[in-house]
């Protein structure tokens, strides 16, 4: 195929030429961000919890009516709890992962350190913590039940041993060798490491505890405290059921207490969902915008080809009539199309780098890979031959006689 | 002469349906995009006090400096106990007060119906006059009971409903935890959003209080944040709740009524003496370090507006941009089709300036077609709104007539720029050559 022919008749069209390869260009730029945002939030929204999911349930609940002691209290309900059927096990704590709202301190490695070596969210947990939660430890021991002791909501913890989670671990001693070390959580006593888990994400999925989401420490207190969330494991298949039994036993034990009635009897499904409801959104968002685009860019393409194709009638007519074969009008205007998303395409990388640039700098998100824009513009390219084949399909079926009727 | 042209320009219409099907489509989708992020936009960035945003200043003050590895040079964006009731005491702005949230369980008068949480505000009496909350019966209490510490209560109107069937409940009590407190008035529906009297809890969009009592009356209970507290020093909150008052923990937040330029002046200096005072007694070890914003550079400064909407409102227009430049491109391929027609009608005695308004007013027909189909589109988009973003946020977009007029503008207004270079092609073509190769 000559080249040269298709350049000099495009000279006679520069603007529509130079529309279409704007298109081009600006709907890559648009669809590589667009899809580069869509795959972060997507990373974002799969990451793992490190719990067994599937199988929990949370249960929030404050004592209404009782004033001080509330240990007794707990550890009634939890006995209700645990004897519900189709609860395989339960226990008590301020904050579990996914729910947004927790405690988070900073740890050090020395007493009184003058800024913390890592942030971590803080989990009170229990001997029944690890194994309703479904977390595995890599190394080291669980708690038992005589080292959990009870702390008045407005104390300072001073746990004499804590586990933390592996990404912890590994932030606080890089070597590795974590385990029966010391660690800071209290400014003056050092509490010692006992147990270290595979994983456990902290109770916050927005960019607060972005640099810190994967380091957690369980200590072993029973809060004390008129409001706290249960946490229960339920045998497969049970969750619904659970769901409607478990407040009820709760009640019928003592019935001065609140559930709150939206959110106070959650499944971590409906947990996860909410914790990461906006950023699926906004995929969903992107994703429909992406389509749109792509769409009424091909469309556009299919409109003003199929013009250039009814205003070159003649011209084809003459090409056919001097022995050019269907074929050659095919390639010809599927060469025009490459030639102009060719151009299109290298004017859109150039923009979709800026645009991910400017938006670096003023929406903090992070650099484009290139493979985004190198696939959306093959992307781009076959769109573009894929729309301007109905219309060259319909000018290699132009007549040789076209030529010799005039217009 | 105009009502010619647009019968002129529907017929030239009918003639290329599939063109023009595809240009109103181009215009009405792009529309559509950008109008409904608009909508949230709007949603989520607007003025919710609008009258007295300028008015409403929260003063913050760097009780952290740079102890215990801290590096920000921003002070905390609420306030510790001590300041909080320093500035309440000193009584410098025209109006102030000092608020946290509380979710007390609610005990019914009927023994046999379940407790129920409610969650609303311990805070003083200014805070109804300061945000403008409406009432329905009563009013807010008087500020004698800030001083006395009166078990005296403000519940909105929902609660009302659910309490007392909707009557009249002023002077009625209800039991929080155990205490009665006497109704002082009822507010009616009254939710602004952004919620800009308490973003630092809960994001700023959040649903509305049930319940108000006074601030004093809440301290005396001990009742605990409802809301966030974040601690700087090694001490935390302490052992007991007189520790608590103590700390340096950061919870509560504070408003000021600043109605002139000179009265934010004369509170600015205020602060900065404040500061330099707590200081000079040892409290602070830094220099003073305070801010004084008003409601809507709160509101920039703690980013409500979720970015996600932003680079959604921003992608959107860029799609607006993409199916412009559509319309252009097919509006030249249309317009350059007729050139023999324009040729005629030049050589007939039409001038360039009437073939402008011509081909103007045909591109005016495609923009208020695709205006109307933006229209159903963004309301359909709207609709959609729902089930992408978070409830609290897309409660908030709705189509009103504002959006329905910008729709249909920014669909005409959008058509006529792309048919400018269109048109003025059309008004060049030389009558002469075109008469000539027929």
């Amino acid at each position: 195929m000559q080249i040269s022919p298709i350049l000099s008749a495009l000279r006679h069209h520069k603007a529509g030429t130079a529309l279409i390869a704007m298109q081009i260009a600006l709907t890559l730029a648009i669809v590589c961000n667009t899809l580069f945002i869509i795959q972060q939030r997507v990373a974002h929204l799969s990451r793992p919890s490190g719990i067994d999911e599937a199988h929990l349930l949370r249960i929030q609940n404050q004592w209404v009516g009782q004033h001080g002691d509330y240990a007794p209290l707990l550890a009634a309900d939890l006995a209700t709890l645990r004897h519900v059927p189709g609860v395989v096990d339960a226990y008590a704590t301020n904050s579990v992962p996914l729910s947004g709202g927790g405690w988070s301190t900073g740890l050090g490695l020395k007493p009184s350190q003058n800024g913390p070596t890592a942030m971590t969210a803080i989990y009170f947990a229990d001997d029944h913590t690890l194994p309703t939660l479904g977390v595995k430890l890599v190394a080291g021991r669980n708690f038992r039940a005589d080292e959990i002791s009870d702390m008045p909501a407005l104390s300072k913890p001073t746990p004499p041993f804590v586990i933390i989670t592996r990404a912890l671990a590994s932030k606080l001693y890089p070597h590795g060798d974590a385990l029966g070390k010391s660690v800071y959580v209290a400014p003056d006593k050092p509490s010692t490491i006992i147990g270290v888990v595979r994983r456990l994400q902290a109770p916050w999925t927005g960019n607060f505890a972005a640099s810190f989401s994967d380091n957690s420490t369980l200590v072993p207190f029973r809060l004390i405290t008129n409001g706290t969330n249960f946490v229960l494991r339920v045998r497969t298949g049970q969750m619904g059921n659970v769901m409607r039994t478990a407040p009820k036993a709760l009640y019928a034990a003592n019935r001065m207490r609140v559930i709150p009635d939206d959110d106070g009897v959650m499944p971590f499904s409906a947990i996860r969902a909410k914790a990461y409801a906006s950023d699926r959104g906004m995929a969903i968002l992107m994703a429909v915008i992406c389509v749109m685009l792509l769409a009424i860019t091909a469309a556009g393409i299919v409109g003003l080809t199929s013009f250039w194709v009814g205003q070159r009638r003649k011209q084809i007519g003459v090409r056919r009539a001097l022995g050019a074969t269907r074929g050659d009008i095919l390639s010809y205007f599927l060469t025009e199309n490459l030639l102009i998303g060719m151009g299109g395409v290298l004017l859109g990388i150039a923009l979709a780098i800026g645009l991910n640039l400017w938006m670096v700098t003023r929406f903090e998100m992070q650099h484009l890979s290139l493979w985004y824009v190198l696939a959306g513009a093959v992307a781009l390219l076959l769109l573009g031959q894929g729309a301007v084949f109905a219309p060259a399909l319909r000018a290699s079926r132009v007549p040789p006689v076209e030529a010799t009727r005039s217009v | 002469m105009f009502a010619y042209y647009l019968q002129l320009g529907l017929r030239s219409l009918r003639r290329n349906p599939a063109l023009t099907a595809l240009m109103v489509i181009a215009i009405g989708f792009g529309v559509a995009a950008s109008m409904t992020t608009y909508a949230v936009f709007r949603a989520v960035s607007g003025d919710p006090i609008p009258d007295k945003s300028a008015q409403l200043f929260k003063p913050q003050i760097d009780n952290w400096g740079h102890q215990h590895g801290r590096t920000s040079d921003e002070p905390p964006n609420a306030m510790d106990y001590t300041d909080a009731m320093a500035l309440m005491r000193a009584h410098k702005a025209e109006k102030q007060t000092v608020s946290f949230p509380i979710g007390p369980s609610l005990i019914p008068a009927d023994s046999s119906a379940m407790p129920i949480n409610v969650v609303g505000f311990a805070t003083y009496a200014d805070f109804f006059s300061m945000f403008e909350v409406p009432f329905k019966y009563g009013g807010a209490w008087p500020a004698s009971d800030d001083a006395q510490h009166a078990s005296t209560v403000v519940i909105n109107a929902k609660l009302n409903q659910r309490l007392f069937g909707g009557s009249n409940s002023v002077g009625k009590s209800i039991n929080l935890e155990g205490h009665d407190y006497r109704i002082a008035g009822v507010t009616d529906n009254w939710n602004p959003q952004p919620r800009f009297y308490d973003v630092v809890n809960g994001g700023g969009f959040s649903t509305p209080p049930q319940i108000y009592i006074p601030f004093s009356r809440a301290i005396d209970l001990q009742m605990q944040t409802f809301g966030n507290n974040s601690c700087n020093g090694p001490g935390g909150r302490g052992d007991s709740f007189a520790d608590y008052l103590r700390s340096d923990c950061v919870w509560l937040s504070y408003w000021a009524q600043l109605p002139t330029a000179a009265a934010v002046a004369s509170y600015r200096s205020y602060l900065q003496a404040y500061a330099a005072d707590q200081q000079r007694a040892g409290r602070f070890h830094w220099a003073p370090n305070i801010r004084l914003r008003n409601v809507m550079q709160w509101l920039d400064y703690q980013k409500v507006v979720p970015p996600e909407t932003q680079v959604s409102l921003l992608l959107s227009l860029g799609f607006l941009v993409v199916c412009l430049v559509n319309t252009i491109g097919l509006l030249l391929a249309k317009f350059m089709r007729r050139a023999p027609e324009i040729g005629i009608r030049r050589a007939l005695g039409a001038s360039r300036r009437e073939i402008y308004a011509q081909f103007l007013a045909e591109a005016a027909m495609v923009g208020v077609a695709g205006g109307l189909l933006g229209l159903l589109l963004t309301a359909l988009g709207v609709l959609g709104v729902g089930l992408v973003f978070e409830s609290q946020i897309a409660r908030l977009a709705r189509v009103d007539p504002a959006l329905i007029g910008l729709t249909l503008l920014v669909a005409i207004v959008a058509t006529v720029i792309a048919a400018l270079y269109p048109t003025w092609r059309a008004s060049r073509v030389q009558p002469a050559w075109q008469l000539k190769s027929n």
